[in-house]
């Protein structure tokens, strides 16, 4: 159906995926999203179930060995990822986010078969991604958002030739993928250009087209729009939000930046300590966060967390400014009066929760780790 | 390019995969949906033969990338001849002071060094940037190479090709014709054949020891440069005659580490010597057996590693 | 800081900064004596047919093998120094930010050449000396002022490394790919520098060049004057001298450099 449905059928489709509930294991898309997201995919041989990713209790263990001492060493078994289980329909943009070391870039590693997963079931496209590495490769798209895999002394063009050839990928699809690719992330002027002498916005949007050119079915973004100005980085999401609208690509990004999540994700995965902590629509995210308010405190000098009464508590402190939540159905006013009576109070401003704060808020659930956490590092 | 399918409406109907794509011109009409993916499920390849396409891909691209700097490529194509060559300069020093060295005079050792250093330069030439690999890992622009389509190890063997080993590889050949030429020889059928056939083996030999030198910095990230004890060290070894050294190090090398097959014992049968700690008449003919022997070692040394590299990760 | 507290920093960084690298360094210790093993045995097979050349018995000959292998790291004689990471900050224009220091560009990468010489000693030179004196016949002196001289001579030798490697590494201003200079840095080292034969045992005419040669400061100076076949203070002397005239090319080609960066805008 959506086969020449143009634009609009496409939309569709995703809408419909990302609008069935998705909060439980596996209970991702209605029927009719997953039927009009995953088109034809039977001819593929994927899963009917309209589950494009698939993990089911993954975990991964690491050993790490540790100098303790001249010639001690200490061994540990750490889980980077824990009994995670999630699944994406065909054609949606998911966030996946979560603090430095939560597991992102292990899920993605085993999502992209670089990894071995020590346990549970994950299949991508019906495809076990550890046992079947290259003939998944085709299918994938990956950009990593720090490391270019463009060639530096060539110019761009020469890198898309390798791809082309590399990917076996035909002339006429290449040529017409490339030159919308060109088009779209308005690359013109700078095929023949080395990319040494390329910025980082330029390089970036050079790398995504090299990432597209065999039309992967499923993209991997890491970071795609870190050091990135501004300009960029809209440039980046404008061409990421068409690719979502018009092509149906499977997204899965991994950002530090809020906004990529806001203006392109429909859903949000956060991770932490390798586990699943919010699954859901980015606007439950909001709401999960509306109860509670952030009271932001300039003290003169650094000091200890303040000592809040219950219910509310420091989820951050910073040089001499306090992060302070509370309940949004509290008035700020007591709160602020007692601070102001113990601490050498400067300055202080209230704010309206927003996704950071909301998920600095998850973390303060899991005791003292997220007290130093700020809520700005939440990827 | 495609220029028949111009189509300046909505992009429907331009559905076939080879025919109509959008415009190569730069028109608001590209926005065709292009079904991801079908119908190009490709044959299946063989690894052997994709690694082997591969790699010449890449290389392709080196070789590419070190002409954007011509006069930096000439110079070290140069250099790489003058430096492989030092080593058998440094032997025509040795002979300006004597005339032969544990029995054996300068054009035999000159063809001992040239059936050496040219089995080693191939090996260079296609395998010998593999200690990069443990930068790779550490900087991470090794996982970019797991998500290709592509046998990982034709991929790593192809970093960093460089034209320029050439250098090395025309020296030793230069040496081993002047070794060919001096030597005394009563060339035989037999003899002949095993030239090319001893060159080979000996290049799949060292391509062996750089592979599994690779699959150690699976185990050892910053110990690259272990691996060149047993290569560049090896070659080193293999250009002067076995009586040269201990009796245990030739034991080593026949043995342990089957350097010997490289040069000493063909080297031996072709010059009528004595082969090494009197092995048996039918060894000279063993090169390309041990050579596959290697090949297969080092092939699951490598498997053994990149299957640690993605249970670990690191 | 001042200078005199500086450029000391300055070093020790270095030597840390190599100290990080356990296992290159172990990797290090070990290829060094199997080469070291190789060319011993060529050496005595060599020695064999012709007792006393170059002035050296076999003995002498095996010290001069585990000393050559001992210092090649320190001394560089291969190349691979700090001139590999300047030539990469010369490459991608991160010099510039050097050049705003307030401190001498030649004298701050000196410092730190030195630093990594003095690690690369302790953590690559002493392991392959010692197992080349317990296995093979060895003449160490055991004149604590034969190897107080040579330490001294060690110092001279490590900055007429320096002094090479840096005016190779400040050519990439010009041919801004370092690769080819690194490689003549090795031909030359390998080769002048007596890595391959003393060059005590080098013939007539060639022999005389290379003696002459900045190279000669490096290896066998040193060696010379721990075996005791030469006076310490011409030694000296000979070093000291290229070691001044290679500082001093140094600054005047740093200088047309500087320049050259100024032009073109940094």
């Amino acid at each position: 159906m959506a086969v020449d449905g143009g634009p609009g059928g496409a939309a569709d489709g995703i809408t419909g995926g990302a609008a069935g509930g998705r909060t439980g294991d596996g209970a991702v898309g209605g029927p009719e999203g997953a039927a009009s997201a995953v088109r034809g995919d039977a001819a593929r041989g994927g899963p009917s179930d309209g589950a494009f990713i698939e993990l089911d209790r993954v975990e991964k263990v690491f050993d790490v060995r540790r100098r303790t001492g001249f010639l001690k060493r200490e061994r540990r078994r750490v889980r980077a990822v824990d009994d995670l289980s999630f699944t994406v329909a065909r054609g949606e943009t998911v966030g996946y986010i979560g603090p430095n070391g939560a597991g992102k870039s292990t899920t993605i590693k085993m999502l992209t078969g670089i990894l071995t997963p020590s346990g549970g079931r994950l299949r991508v496209a019906g495809i076990e991604p550890s046992r079947e590495r290259t003939r998944l490769a085709q299918r994938i798209g990956v950009v990593f958002g720090q490391r270019t895999t463009l060639w530096w002394d060539l110019p761009l063009v020469d890198s898309y030739r390798l791809m082309h050839r590399m990917y076996r990928i035909p002339d006429a699809r290449y040529r017409a993928n490339l030159d919308r690719l060109v088009e779209h992330l308005d690359l013109g002027p700078l095929l023949d250009t080395p990319v040494r002498q390329l910025s980082l916005g330029q390089r970036m949007r050079g790398d995504i087209a090299a990432a597209l050119l065999h039309d992967p079915e499923v993209l991997y973004l890491d970071e795609p729009t870190i050091g990135l100005d501004v300009i960029s980085k809209a440039r980046v999401r404008d061409f990421l939000r068409e690719l979502r609208d018009e092509r149906g690509t499977t997204v899965l990004l991994t950002t530090h930046d809020l906004q990529d999540i806001e203006q392109l994700c429909s859903r949000v995965m956060v991770i932490d300590h390798g586990r699943l902590m919010y699954d859901g629509p980015l606007a439950g995210l909001h709401e999960a966060g509306e109860s509670e308010r952030i009271l932001v405190v300039d003290l003169d000098r650094e000091l200890p967390p303040v000592d809040a009464p219950a219910p509310a508590r420091v989820v951050k402190v910073e040089g001499p400014r306090q992060w302070l939540a509370f309940p949004s159905s509290v008035s700020a006013a007591p709160l602020v009066a007692r601070i102001a009576a113990e601490y050498p109070l400067v300055d202080l401003s209230v704010r309206e929760p927003d996704i950071e704060a909301v998920i600095a808020r998850m973390y303060a659930g899991q005791g003292n780790r997220a007290a130093s956490r700020p809520p700005t590092s939440i990827a | 390019m495609d220029e028949t399918g111009r189509a300046t409406g909505s992009g429907r109907g331009a559905l076939s995969e080879a025919g109509g794509g959008p415009a190569p011109g730069r028109g608001p009409v590209a926005a065709r949906p292009v079904l991801p993916g079908p119908a190009r499920r490709p044959a299946v390849f063989s690894p052997f033969g994709e690694g082997v396409r591969v790699y010449g891909l890449i290389a392709g691209m080196w070789v590419r990338s070190a002409m954007t700097y011509r006069a930096s490529f000439l110079l070290t194509a140069f250099g790489n001849l003058l430096v492989t060559g030092l080593d058998f300069v440094a032997l025509v020093l040795m002979f300006s002071q004597v005339d032969s060295l544990a029995g054996w005079t300068l054009p035999e050792v000159a063809f001992l060094y040239g059936l050496s250093a040219t089995a080693f330069g191939i090996a260079d030439l296609t395998f010998g940037s593999m200690d990069v690999l443990g930068a790779r890992m550490r900087d991470g622009s090794f996982d970019t190479l797991l998500v290709r389509p592509a046998p990982v190890l034709a991929q790593v063997a192809a970093d960093r090709f460089a034209l320029r080993r050439l250098g090395r590889i025309t020296q030793a050949v230069l040496v081993l014709a002047y070794g060919l030429l001096r030597v005394d020889v009563d060339w035989t059928a037999a003899k002949v054949l095993l030239m090319p056939v001893v060159l080979v083996s000996g290049a799949l030999i060292f391509c062996a020891l750089f592979t599994a030198g690779a699959a150690f910095q699976f185990v050892a990230q910053d110990a690259a440069e272990v691996q060149n004890a047993f290569t560049y060290g090896g070659t080193t070894l293999l250009q002067y005659p076995p009586g040269v050294f201990g009796k245990d190090v030739v034991r080593g090398v026949t043995f342990v580490l089957p350097l010997a097959f490289v040069n000493w014992v063909p080297g031996a049968y072709v010059l009528g010597r004595p082969y090494p700690l009197g092995l048996p008449g039918w060894a000279a003919f063993a090169p390309p057996v041990v050579a596959a022997g290697c090949c297969a070692l080092a092939g699951l040394a490598w498997r053994a590693g990149l299957r640690m590299y993605r249970s670990t990760g690191s | 800081m001042g200078a005199g507290r500086l450029y000391p920093a300055v070093a020790v960084g270095g030597f840390r900064r190599y100290a990080t690298y356990r296992a290159a360094t172990a990797a290090g210790v070990f290829t060094n004596t199997v080469f070291g093993l190789i060319l011993v045995y060529t050496y005595l097979a060599l020695w064999d047919e012709k007792p006393h050349l170059g002035g050296y018995d076999q003995a002498q000959a095996v010290t001069y093998v585990w000393l050559g292998q001992a210092l090649y790291s320190t001394l560089a004689l291969q190349g691979g120094g700090v001139e590999k990471e300047l030539m990469a900050r010369i490459r991608t224009g991160e010099i510039a930010v050097d050049l705003y220091r307030p401190a001498d560009l030649q004298l701050w990468w000196l410092a730190s050449d030195m630093g990594r010489a003095v690690f690369q000693i302790l953590g690559r030179g002493v392991v392959p000396f010692v197992f080349g004196a317990l296995v093979f016949d060895m003449a160490v002196p055991d004149d604590p002022f034969a190897w107080a001289a040579f330490a001294v001579a060690l110092l001279p030798a490590m900055v007429v490394s320096f002094g090479i490697r840096y005016l190779a590494a400040l050519s990439v201003f010009w041919l801004m790919d370092g690769t080819g200079v690194s490689q003549a840095v090795m031909v030359l080292g390998i080769f002048c520098s007596g890595m391959v034969l003393p060059l005590n045992a080098f013939p007539g005419v060639l022999g005389d060049i290379v003696r002459a040669l900045p190279w000669a400061a490096q290896l066998q100076m040193p060696a010379d004057v721990l075996l005791g076949r030469t006076a310490p203070v011409a030694a000296y002397a000979f070093q000291a001298a290229w070691a001044v005239a290679l500082l001093a090319a140094g600054r005047l080609v740093q200088a047309a450099a500087t320049r050259r960066v100024v032009v073109q805008g940094g």
